[in-house]
């Protein structure tokens, strides 16, 4: 079993992602060979101009989607957290669609059955981080996240404190 | 069918809401490429010559590109419009990014084309195979963006593209655009009001099809190299400051048309600058869909009376909405672009026909009582704001400004005409001609009116690889060159920023076509592509009567000399000049004296099928 900060799942950086959806192109391709952002396993979201990331499965801790699905067909992973699709179980019924807070497992615009990020386990690294042309994505842990995130908002911080004394 | 290409186009009658699929000519994907190429053969083959841009015979075009839906960077993501332009009468054309040109690939069409004219206001819905006109009386007066988010409510899909007019475009006002994802705009030569003219607010598009492309190994292969281009010092620009960074450059050179072309230089450059602009405005830096350079600078205004303004900002509004108004504010040009975003209207057209309307008012040509009151001076910025909204709006002296800076000057009279700085019709853009004698032939010659986006051949001038003040022979060769290259650019669709990530131009760009099409094309055959769209565009406006005495130049640029102290005072250019740039162009391209290409030349660019316009010209 792997311990929680050794599961690593692909996080964008909202600071240097831009919208540009290179990782859905890549995804699609590596994983449909076709350019389809529809068999992206990561989908890119606009809001608006400022507001664009790019969203895929977080390999949850007791994830949401395996435990929705009433027919079996997902199960994680124990050593490395993915989510696996039994497609000969999987009906697209879309229960776990449902529970994943995130959409990032999605029915199959053409096979009908779910699918979601596999870290792409046969190229042996994940091709959206490889091919994201801002460097915005990583293959991080929930920790590591964390940690980036707590010294992210202190430099902001800081910075305002910097601001204010030096006025 | 060639890779790359989808191999339908989708015919759309707006009049009897009738729409068929007829599969693309493999002949003409070829020997026109796409994007502009292919619109205008196909506007050519679906018109009548003579027809009125603004009625219902009039068709309009709307193309991708064979790269459109792949992962090319900057090239996956464009689409072109081609119609007859309202302003010019000839050829109207504007391409756009974003990543609506990527979602009409997946549908399934290399190009639309609408006709007719619907009996109410309607949206055209392009879901894969299914085509519907949806009444869109409810989206009347609403502007592009919120269209958008109507459409995609309604719909049901947040991953619907649109591209849609504005309230400008519904009231044909002369420099009405399309706008695509919110501020992307196809804005150049009025087609917005060609649209609006169709009753036809907006085409909502979803593509659920797969896009392959011939060799693709060697396809991924290559956009990682370009993805590390994209990263060097061809783009440094465009990922920095962005065009922005043109103010201070062109300031300097005193290359910079201010005040509706009565200065070449402007004191308040500084504080309009490319680098304040980042500095206090840029938000972030965003990207299109499949671009790996990214360069939309999206600017916040965070206090004062344009307090929460957001928008893109490139150098041209800038220019035109700032120092071509005397304007030196950002917030306040920023705000303008907004505005021109919000009714749908061609930024740099709505920038220089204000500076129009201040130079006549302070010329005493329009008076207070004729601008509804508005105190009209260069530099007033509330003046600015009022006149645009008048003009999207069509109220009052926006009425007449709506015609654009050629109808408004007719309009007015008095001698206005002299003070409209246009080209065939179409308003000029942040280039002062009268010290920049390549880029006054490019301009002079566009297929497309005053725009520096037809041709480049500002750059040999601003970059001193010429004597920029003095016309001589040799230029016609220069801007014929580059016009065929950006003919190329403009059919495949790359964006123009990244041209120069293109170090072996049209080696390289040959290498891409192949590796996505699978055809067999030679450097030389892609060249003579290049310059066979070009001679087509050239037919097209022969065709519908535009000839030598429409490659002119606007009257300020031609008689009223620079006067600010420095490096080009004194610069205009004279009739002999500007004669003498045609003569030596018109050879360079092997068309007459007259400017019309000759039967030789459209043979030897297999173009016979074209060739009785010529003979009917002769
Ligand atoms: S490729 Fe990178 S920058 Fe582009 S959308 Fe994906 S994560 Fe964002
Ligand atoms: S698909 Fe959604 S719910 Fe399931 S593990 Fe991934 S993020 Fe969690
Ligand atoms: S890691 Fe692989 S499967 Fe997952 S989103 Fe990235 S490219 Fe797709």
């Amino acid at each position: 079993m792997v311990k929680i900060h050794e599961r690593k799942f692909v996080s964008a950086d909202p600071d240097k992602c831009v919208g540009c959806q290179v990782c859905e192109y890549i995804c699609s391709w590596t994983k449909e060979k076709s350019f389809n952002p529809l068999k992206s396993r990561i989908r890119v979201v606009r809001l608006n101009p400022l507001v664009n990331v790019s969203i895929t499965c977080r390999l949850c801790e007791d994830p949401p989607c395996v435990a929705a699905c009433p027919r079996d067909a997902l199960t994680q992973s124990e050593e490395t957290g993915i989510i696996m699709v039994d497609e000969d179980k999987c009906n697209g019924c879309g229960w776990c669609i449902e529970a994943c807070d995130y959409g990032a497992i999605m029915l199959h615009p053409d096979r009908k059955v779910v699918f979601s990020c596999d870290l792409c386990k046969e190229k042996g690294e994940p091709q959206c981080v490889k091919w994201c042309p801002e460097e915005a994505l990583d293959l991080v842990t929930a920790d590591v996240l964390a940690q980036k995130a707590r010294f992210t908002v202190t430099k902001k911080l800081f910075q305002e404190a910097l601001k204010e004394t030096t006025k | 069918m060639l890779h790359g290409y989808a191999g339908r186009i989708l015919h759309i009658d707006l009049t009897t809401g009738k729409t068929h699929v007829e599969p693309l000519n493999e002949e003409y994907a070829k020997k026109y490429i796409g994007g502009i190429g292919l619109g205008m053969r196909l506007w050519l083959d679906q018109s009548k010559p003579g027809v009125e841009p603004l009625s219902p015979e009039n068709p309009l075009i709307l193309a991708t590109g064979p790269i459109s839906g792949t992962v090319w960077p900057t090239g996956g993501n464009g689409h072109a419009f081609v119609s007859k332009s309202p302003q010019s009468y000839g050829v109207g054309e504007a391409k756009s990014h974003g990543s609506f040109g990527t979602e009409l690939k997946r549908a399934g069409y290399d190009a639309v084309i609408f006709k007719g004219k619907a009996e109410k206001p309607v949206y055209v819905w392009i879901d894969d195979d299914s085509v519907q006109l949806l009444d869109a009386s409810h989206l009347m007066g609403k502007s592009p963006a919120d269209t958008e988010d109507a459409i995609r409510e309604e719909l049901g899909d947040y991953y619907i593209r649109v591209a849609a007019i504005g309230p400008a475009g519904e009231k044909l006002v002369k420099i009405a655009c399309i706008i695509n994802d919110k501020t992307r705009a196809a804005g150049r030569t009025g087609l917005g009001a060609v649209m609006g003219s169709k009753n036809l607010k907006a085409i909502a598009v979803r593509g659920t099809r797969d896009i392959t492309v011939a060799k693709p190994e060697e396809f991924l292969e290559y956009v990682k190299e370009f993805h590390e281009r994209m990263k060097g010092p061809a783009t440094q620009k465009y990922r920095t400051l962005g065009t922005p960074e043109n103010v201070l450059v062109h300031n300097a050179l005193h290359c910079m048309p201010t005040r509706n072309y009565n200065n070449a230089t402007f004191e308040g450059a500084e504080r309009v600058s490319g680098e304040v602009l980042n500095d206090r405005y840029v938000a972030k830096v965003i990207g299109c869909s499949s671009c790996a350079m990214r360069c939309e600078h999206v600017c916040v205004v965070a206090e004062g009376p344009y307090k929460g303004t957001m928008t893109r900002m490139e150098y041209e509004p800038l220019w035109a909405l700032g120092p071509y108004c005397g304007i030196d504010r950002l917030d306040a040009i920023i705000k303008g672009m907004d505005l021109c975003n919000y009714y749908g209207m061609d930024s740099i057209s709505a920038g220089v026909i204000v500076g129009f309307a201040m130079d006549c008012y302070e010329k005493g040509i329009l008076t207070e009582k004729d601008t509804d009151g508005i105190d009209a001076k260069f530099g007033n910025h509330e003046a600015l704001v009022k006149l645009l909204e008048k003009m999207g709006k069509r109220e009052g002296i926006g009425d007449i400004l709506a015609e654009g800076v050629k109808g408004a000057a007719e309009k007015i009279g008095n001698g206005a005409e002299k003070l409209a700085l246009h080209i065939k019709g179409v308003e000029v853009t942040g280039y002062d001609l009268r010290c920049l004698k390549t880029a006054a032939l490019g301009f002079a010659v566009s297929f497309r009116g005053a725009d520096h986006n037809r041709h480049g051949a500002y750059a040999f001038d601003v970059k001193g690889k010429v004597n920029r003040l003095k016309a001589e022979k040799g230029r016609g060769k220069l801007v014929k060159d580059m016009e065929d290259m950006y003919t190329l650019i403009d059919s495949f669709i790359v964006c123009k920023f990244s041209r120069g990530t293109y170090y072996k131009e049209l080696e390289d760009m040959t290498k891409l076509y192949n590796l996505v099409t699978g055809a067999e094309m030679t450097t030389q055959e892609m060249k003579m592509a290049g310059e066979r769209i070009n001679n087509l565009a050239r037919v097209f406006n022969v065709r519908e009567g535009l000839g030598r005495k429409d490659d002119s130049l606007p009257w300020k640029v031609m008689n009223q000399p620079i006067t600010d102290e420095g490096p080009s005072k004194g610069a205009y250019v004279t009739q002999e000049e500007l004669d003498l740039l045609l003569d030596d162009y018109y050879e360079a391209r092997g068309w007459t004296r007259e400017g019309v290409p000759t039967v030789a030349k459209l043979k030897e660019l297999g173009m016979d099928d074209l060739i009785h316009i010529v003979e009917e010209k002769m």
